[in-house]
């Protein structure tokens, strides 16, 4: 298997921050907009870099999204940062009827997502939030694993003509895929070449599908794995050319099942190409306080819960 | 004193589209639509800087306007279609499938005229006070107006924005509350009783105007009052005081019309009322 390095550890909303930056040099259209949490969105700098173009909203996100909506018509380009939860789900119909049905050009980014965002406990940890923003018509869905990506991410955005969710963390994790990589909205990335059995796996959990392949590797199982960044629109010919030569899936992502890269997943291949499936996700329940590493083992969302699953598809083979 | 003369009688066709869509479409939202008539007239007919046949979305260039109380898409689209924005033979489409112009104003169906869906109440204000910010990122001397509802105002987004445009000094933002005091349960003052509406708003930082929503003459001094303090620091808030239902008789000062169609015998009774000036559709 292909070996993938760490080059140390880096929160994923740090490499939002500097993609914004960056974004916003290269774009002077490039607004950005907070609900009182520019901090913990890594939003200082653009904000310090380029004050006009920086809005403090307060803890009022209903009108940071209409904000960002009414910006956008005249070619301007909002980012809109709070943490996943207030993002989503207390805006969900903001973005509903500003963003994706009046198809403005808003970004909306979206830190503490899932479990990992740890001790604030399941008020703040939103595990619904892709499913909310992947039922809306014409919202692209992005999850990046580190913070290469995410800083990719965030520049690719700036350059895409459409409303996205873009979605990241607060721990630090593996920071492994190439620095200043390009980053193609909607294309998977495929990590490992294996037959035996596919893990797709999107945000934090990437970094544990890599170790479970190296695991699986050791006992004899060659793992094709894939990194969907872009839950929507879905890399369906990547997923397809994976499922059909391996015959079974695992889809690893930090998300409760309901709504998650997962359903997406089985739900496309239920229609094209049965086989199957097994999640490593959180099955219909709340978070709680913790840390972040105790949090993943607590939910079943490691290398080695992604290891059993393997297993239990393979077993069903 | 003549400019006055017409805009009444544009209002007359207006109220009478009003009427004739929501008969036709068996549906839709009389009473606020008519209240808010005679502004939405004055404010398209004699104040806003646009330009109807060369509209476009990013609204660069020319005044905008946002309807945050979608629900009176009956009036928004009989004063675009007679301002120019489109041909009046549309309005006969309201409402109907496949057609441009839905029961509220939809971004998606590329309706000239208008920047943003709306519907879901509160959010519209919010929508233009972003596009009034862009107009100031882009040297944009032009103005952005929004009409919101009094019951509408009972939404707490309309209180987000509103300290936002104020803190932020957002003045080149000019808001008309129809404020005709009734909303579909009832009359506001029981269902919800928004208390010293002026007050409040002054003490979120803004700039109050009030005016009878229903005198032309009072309505233009209004705007040109909101329009000659530019660049004060404040967003303007217009308190047109209006009469749900006004210009049909038994539809006047009820909220029982505030969202139903009239039948065939009370569209011929409303229509009776309304003098026939720009032609029907």
């Amino acid at each position: 298997m292909k070996e993938y390095i760490n080059t140390g550890n880096k929160d994923t909303r740090s490499g939002f921050g500097a993609g914004l930056l960056e974004a916003g040099k290269m774009d002077p259209n490039v607004v950005a907009l907070c609900a009182d949490l520019v901090g913990s969105l890594k939003m200082d700098a653009f904000a310090a870099e380029f004050p006009d173009r920086f809005y403090e909203c307060g803890i009022a996100e209903a009108n940071m999204i209409g904000l960002s909506a009414g910006l956008a018509l005249s070619g301007k380009i909002p980012f809109a940062g709070s943490f996943a939860s207030f993002a989503t789900g207390r805006v969900y119909d903001q973005i509903r009827q500003a963003v994706a049905y009046s198809h403005t050009n808003v970004k909306i980014c979206a830190s503490h997502a899932g479990i990992t965002l740890g001790e604030d406990g399941a008020t703040h940890q939103i595990m619904e939030d892709i499913g909310l923003m992947r039922m809306l018509p014409g919202l692209t869905v992005i999850n990046p694993c580190d913070y290469n990506q995410t800083k990719a991410a965030t520049i690719a955005i700036a350059k895409h003509n459409g409303p996205v969710y873009l979605r990241f963390g607060r721990p630090s994790v593996p920071n492994f895929t190439p620095e200043n990589q390009s980053f193609e909205i909607g294309k998977a990335i495929k990590l490992a070449d294996g037959n035996d059995v596919t893990i797709i796996a999107t945000g934090h959990l990437v970094w544990e599908a890599i170790q479970a392949g190296i695991e699986l590797e050791k006992a004899g199982i060659s793992a094709d794995i894939l990194n969907i960044h872009t839950i929507k629109p879905l890399d369906k010919n990547a997923v397809l050319e994976s499922a059909s030569r391996t015959k079974a899936v695992v889809i690893a992502e930090e998300h409760l099942i309901a709504g998650g890269l997962g359903e997406a997943v089985s739900d496309f291949l239920s229609g094209n190409y049965p086989v199957f499936t097994e999640h490593v996700a959180v099955d219909d329940r709340f978070g709680q306080s913790g840390e972040p590493s105790e949090l993943m083992k607590a939910y079943n969302l490691g290398s080695a819960d992604i290891i059993k699953a393997v297993q239990r598809v393979l077993s069903k083979k | 004193m003549k400019n006055i003369d017409n805009l009444s009688k544009i209002a007359s066709q207006v109220r009478r589209d009003i009427i004739r869509m929501v008969n036709a479409a068996a549906s839709g939202h009389p009473g606020g639509s008519l209240s808010s008539t005679d502004v939405l007239t004055t404010l398209f007919f004699k104040v806003m800087n646009h330009n109807p046949s060369g509209w476009k979305a990013d609204g660069v260039g020319y005044d905008m306007f946002f309807l945050s109380a979608g629900h009176l898409s009956p009036v928004y689209y009989s004063v675009l279609a007679r301002s120019g924005y489109f041909g009046k033979e549309e309005l006969a489409s309201f409402r109907k499938f496949g057609s441009r112009l839905q029961g509220h104003p939809s971004v998606e169906w590329s309706v000239p005229g208008v920047h943003i869906s709306t519907g879901s109440l509160g959010q519209g204000l919010s929508v233009a006070t972003g596009a009034a910010l862009a107009k100031k990122l882009n040297n944009d001397k032009n103005f952005v107006y929004a009409l919101i509802g009094d019951g509408e105002s009972q939404e707490g987004q309309i209180w987000e924005a509103a300290m936002f445009a104020a803190h932020k000094k957002v003045d080149n933002l000019i808001v008309i509350t129809d404020y005709n005091g009734q909303q579909i349960d009832g009359p506001v003052g029981e269902v919800m009783n928004l208390g010293d509406l002026r007050a409040k708003w002054e003490a979120f930082g803004w700039e109050c105007i009030e005016a009878d929503g229903h005198n032309f003459e009072q309505i233009s001094e209004a705007f040109a009052k909101a329009k000659s303090s530019a660049g004060n620091g404040k967003p303007k808030m217009l308190l047109m005081k209006t009469v749900m239902g006004k210009g049909v008789d038994f539809m006047s000062g009820t909220h029982h019309w505030h969202g139903k169609a009239p039948n065939a015998d009370q569209t011929v009774k409303a229509l009776a009322q309304l003098e026939e000036t720009l032609g029907d559709f």
